[in-house]
């Protein structure tokens, strides 16, 4: 991948604080352009507060959040993703009173330029013709691999240069998770970069550049993905027993 | 999936449920205890519906015994079964539940006369015991209560064995004579404006209610039309429909246009009563479409709405009346107006601001809270220089428009303004419900979070929902105010907030046409807080059947009396779902591809 010298999002020594409780503790970490990483973790380690914190949901106590070479650390969400951060939240989460086509709708919220959000509708429609088909269904009663099309293309839809995920295989059948994957891989072909929380290790891995691994909200591995899987230590906590995979 | 619905088909819905029936007698008797417990019988006894034989007293216990055996009948025919053909098993389950009902008005009689209860039951006397008992002896009237439950008990089974057609008719033709008989007030109005005295000497009795003679003719009316122009209209409708979508623009713009100019001229013929009901019905309309906004849309539900409309009445109060203790600047009330939205706006930012930042239940009991500290400070020693205490602020003047002024004797002139306010009202509810915002009330209303990233502002957004609230309410006290012509801090308690959410909720929340129709049949019809309805003599029972709407509405139909199509598929996903899933358009998903 191209890894030019600035990095897309950036997190640079930051601490999270949850009322008194520490959560983040130094984490430092960049994507660069067009790249797929992969943040690992166990449970409570601090991925989705991870997450939170690059895209202003939460606000770190000390360090800087940079996006696109710009300190935007007390920005809003809004601000963000105006310059081109989005996610696709834990569990989907679509708005799920409402219409496929209004979930879409609202992805592009912050956008005004109708003949781009055409446009962006016809690509994802191309990506997932099942959403196509059920544009005008109710979000809530789709099911959980066409809900996972639907939060997909909703984040796709702000244009975004850096796509957040919180754990995408999350909830999906066992024979999803693998179509998950190479829909993941498919975005990040077309040029956007992914920055994706997984617990599902190898699988993450097996698609990404590089990744870290965080524990207890300290990030205690950070290098490519190859070396990642080969990491002894890694393979006994989270990848299971030698051998598998 | 074939062969599913066809294991279905075969199965029919099993027969009669006499356990069921069992049931729903019960619940007749108690409901026709309580009924008559809760002193309606009596109570709603001198509003005639058919003089003499049938009155709003009886009514309330006769409708017991048919609604109840006509739910009791009806069985769910899921997609692929076929309904069971309807015999005389059903009349007899009718039957039960006719006389269950008829059962505990019995036993009432028969406990009335022997025990004295009147101590905790006001009701318990006498008078309810003779009217009961039809005024003759206690076992002619428990016979003649157990034939009349019988037999409607029996006609309500009914309903499910006769033709689907004659129901449809049955159904008609009572509701037309209720309907007739509950409006006579405006029908009155308008025949006689039509110069047509004749008619309503024929129809109505001079001291209320329908003559026999007029109910029949109105039967054979609410028969003979649909008969004569039934499939007319639904041949004219067609091919409306079936107009190319310019056209069909066109004459929906024309159909616009014709009821705004009917709904303009109507107040002319009416009377002054009617103009004062739907002057009232029309300040609450205003009411319930800004909190619709509120709790409609944005989902956040506001429980001290009548804020708003206190801030919006005592400030144009302040602005207009010369008797305003403090300061008074006599300005004309379309300045004043204008002064009024901007400050209740502000209130509203106000309110909002700290109240926003909170969720679900706690930002419930804020709301109330805040509802009543501003109807407090109203009423308080402390600002009684400027808004007159308890005494509150008189003389306020009316609207002077040029051609006349607008004042609480002419309800007319009132009732005109409102609706100007109203189609005001609802063009902005409905531009905003299709507009960029509205998508984003709905977004914070669905999942706030995930609107948030979406890029929504969502502070700004959720306190935007508190301005176009409280501006909506403001125009409806800025009218309400000029209308009575003084101001009490009473006239904004908070059951004004209650009864606008549950207008709001009857009507079905988020839906312009839905909120209209409530207010309509709510406040129309049972009367406002303080407001006279259609049914005057209902005013004691009024908050007993706003509650049982609530309970019932939330039970069975939880999407409003008119429902939203998005919250109906959402509300009834089970029905959804198993209809999707027998027609094949539901897969379990797991098996397949993604794309
Ligand atoms: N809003 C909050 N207030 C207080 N504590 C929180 C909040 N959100 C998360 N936490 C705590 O912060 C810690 C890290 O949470 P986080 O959601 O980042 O974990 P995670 O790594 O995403 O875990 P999982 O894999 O289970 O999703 C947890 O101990 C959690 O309980
Ligand atoms: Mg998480």
């Amino acid at each position: 991948m191209n890894n030019p010298a600035v990095p897309l999002l950036e997190l640079r020594d930051v601490n999270t604080h949850y009322g008194a409780v520490h959560i983040l503790k130094d984490v430092d970490l960049a994507i660069y352009p067009g790249e797929l990483v992969c943040l690992l973790g166990g449970n409570a380690s601090g991925k989705s507060t991870t997450l939170k914190t690059l895209l202003g949901m939460v606000t770190p106590t000390t360090g800087e959040v940079v996006l696109d070479g710009e300190v935007v650390t007390h920005q809003s969400t809004s601000y963000r993703v105006e310059r081109g951060a989005t996610m696709v939240p834990e569990n989907r989460r679509l708005f799920k009173r409402l219409s496929v086509r209004e979930n879409l709708e609202l992805g592009a919220y912050l956008r005004t330029d109708r003949d781009g959000i055409a446009n962006d509708l016809e690509r994802i429609f191309e990506l997932f013709p099942r959403v196509k088909e059920r544009i005008n269904q109710k979000s809530g009663t789709l099911s959980g691999g066409e809900q996972q099309m639907v939060a997909m293309g909703r984040a796709l839809m702000s244009n975004p240069r850096v796509l957040l995920m919180d754990e995408p295989s999350m909830g999906l059948a066992p024979a999803l998770v693998q179509a998950n994957f190479e829909l993941i891989q498919q975005i990040h072909e077309e040029g956007v970069a992914i920055f994706m929380v997984e617990q599902n290790a190898n699988m993450a891995l097996s698609i990404a550049d590089r990744g870290w691994v965080l524990q207890t909200g300290r990030v205690v591995l950070d290098d490519s993905a190859e070396a990642l899987l080969a990491n002894p230590d890694l393979r006994a906590s989270y990848l299971g027993e030698a051998g598998q995979g | 999936m074939t062969a599913t619905s066809e294991n279905l088909s075969m199965v029919e819905t099993p027969g009669v449920a006499w356990r069921k029936q069992i049931r729903f007698a019960l619940i007749g008797a108690l409901s026709s205890a309580f009924i008559a417990l809760a002193g309606m019988p009596v109570g709603l006894d001198g509003r005639s519906i058919i003089q003499p034989v049938l009155s709003m007293g009886f009514l309330s216990l006769l409708w017991v015994p048919f609604v109840l055996a006509t739910i009791a009948g009806s069985e769910v025919v899921l997609e692929g079964m076929t309904a069971r053909t309807r015999d005389s098993k059903d009349l007899l389950a009718g039957g039960i539940v006719g006389l269950g009902s008829a059962g505990g008005l019995v036993l009432l009689m028969v406990l009335i006369q022997n025990f004295n209860l009147r101590d905790p039951l006001v009701n318990w006397s006498p008078q309810l015991l003779n009217l009961l008992s039809f005024n003759r002896s206690l076992a002619v009237g428990g016979l003649l209560w157990v034939l009349l439950g019988l037999i409607l008990g029996v006609f309500g089974g009914a309903m499910h064995v006769l033709p689907k057609k004659l129901c449809s008719r049955i159904r008609t033709v009572v509701l037309s004579v209720f309907a007739v008989s509950v409006l006579e007030t405006f029908l009155t109005d308008l025949l006689e404006g039509f110069r047509l005295e004749v008619l309503t000497d024929f129809v109505y009795y001079k001291r209320g209610g329908l003559e026999v003679g007029g109910a029949l003719l109105v039967a054979a009316l609410a028969l003979l039309i649909p008969l004569l122009v039934g499939t007319r209209i639904r041949d004219v409708k067609k091919q409306v429909v079936d107009l190319p979508a310019e056209e069909r623009k066109r004459v929906n713009l024309i159909l616009l246009a014709v009821s705004a100019a009917l709904l303009l001229v109507l107040p002319f013929f009416l009377g002054k009563i009617a103009n004062e009901l739907l002057a009232n019905v029309g300040l609450f309309v205003l009411l319930a479409l800004g909190l619709n906004v509120v709790v409609g849309l944005a989902g956040i539900l506001d429980l001290g709405y009548v804020a708003f409309f206190a801030v919006g009445g005592y400030t144009t109060a302040v602005l207009t009346s010369p008797n305003s203790p403090g300061f008074s600047p006599e300005l004309p009330w379309p300045i004043a107006l204008i002064v009024v939205v901007v400050l209740t706006g502000i209130v509203g930012l106000f309110i909002g601001a700290p109240v926003i930042r909170m969720r679900g239940d706690y930002l419930a009991i804020v709301t109330l809270g805040f509802g009543e500290i501003i109807r407090l400070l109203f009423l308080s020693d402390w600002l009684s220089g400027w808004f007159g205490g308890a005494q509150g602020i008189t003389n306020i003047p009316g609207v002077d428009v040029g051609i006349g002024t607008v004042k609480g004797t002419d309800p007319r002139s009132v009732f005109l303004l409102v609706l100007v306010f109203c189609a005001i009202a609802i063009y902005v509810s409905w531009r905003l419900e299709n507009s960029r915002l509205g998508r984003a009330w709905m977004a914070i209303r669905e999942d706030e979070d995930v609107a948030e990233a979406m890029g929504v502002n969502t502070t700004n957004t959720k306190l935007m929902a508190f301005v176009v609230g409280a501006v909506l309410a403001s125009f409806s006290g800025a009218i309400f105010s000029a209308k009575v012509g003084s101001i009490f801090p009473t006239s904004f308690l908070m059951l004004v907030s209650i009864i606008i959410l549950v207008v709001v909720i009857v009507g079905g929340m988020g839906n312009i046409a839905g909120v209209i129709v409530g207010a309509l049949v709510l406040i129309g019809v049972l009367g406002g807080p303080k407001q006279p309805g259609l049914l005057q003599e209902f005013s004691q029972f009024k908050l007993l059947i706003y509650g049982a709407l609530l309970v019932w509405m939330m039970l069975k139909r939880p999407e409003g009396l008119v429902p939203n199509v998005r919250r109906t598929r959402e509300l009834h996903q089970d029905e959804f779902l198993q209809d999707a899933w027998l027609k094949g358009e539901i897969d379990t998903g797991d098996q397949e591809e993604l794309s």
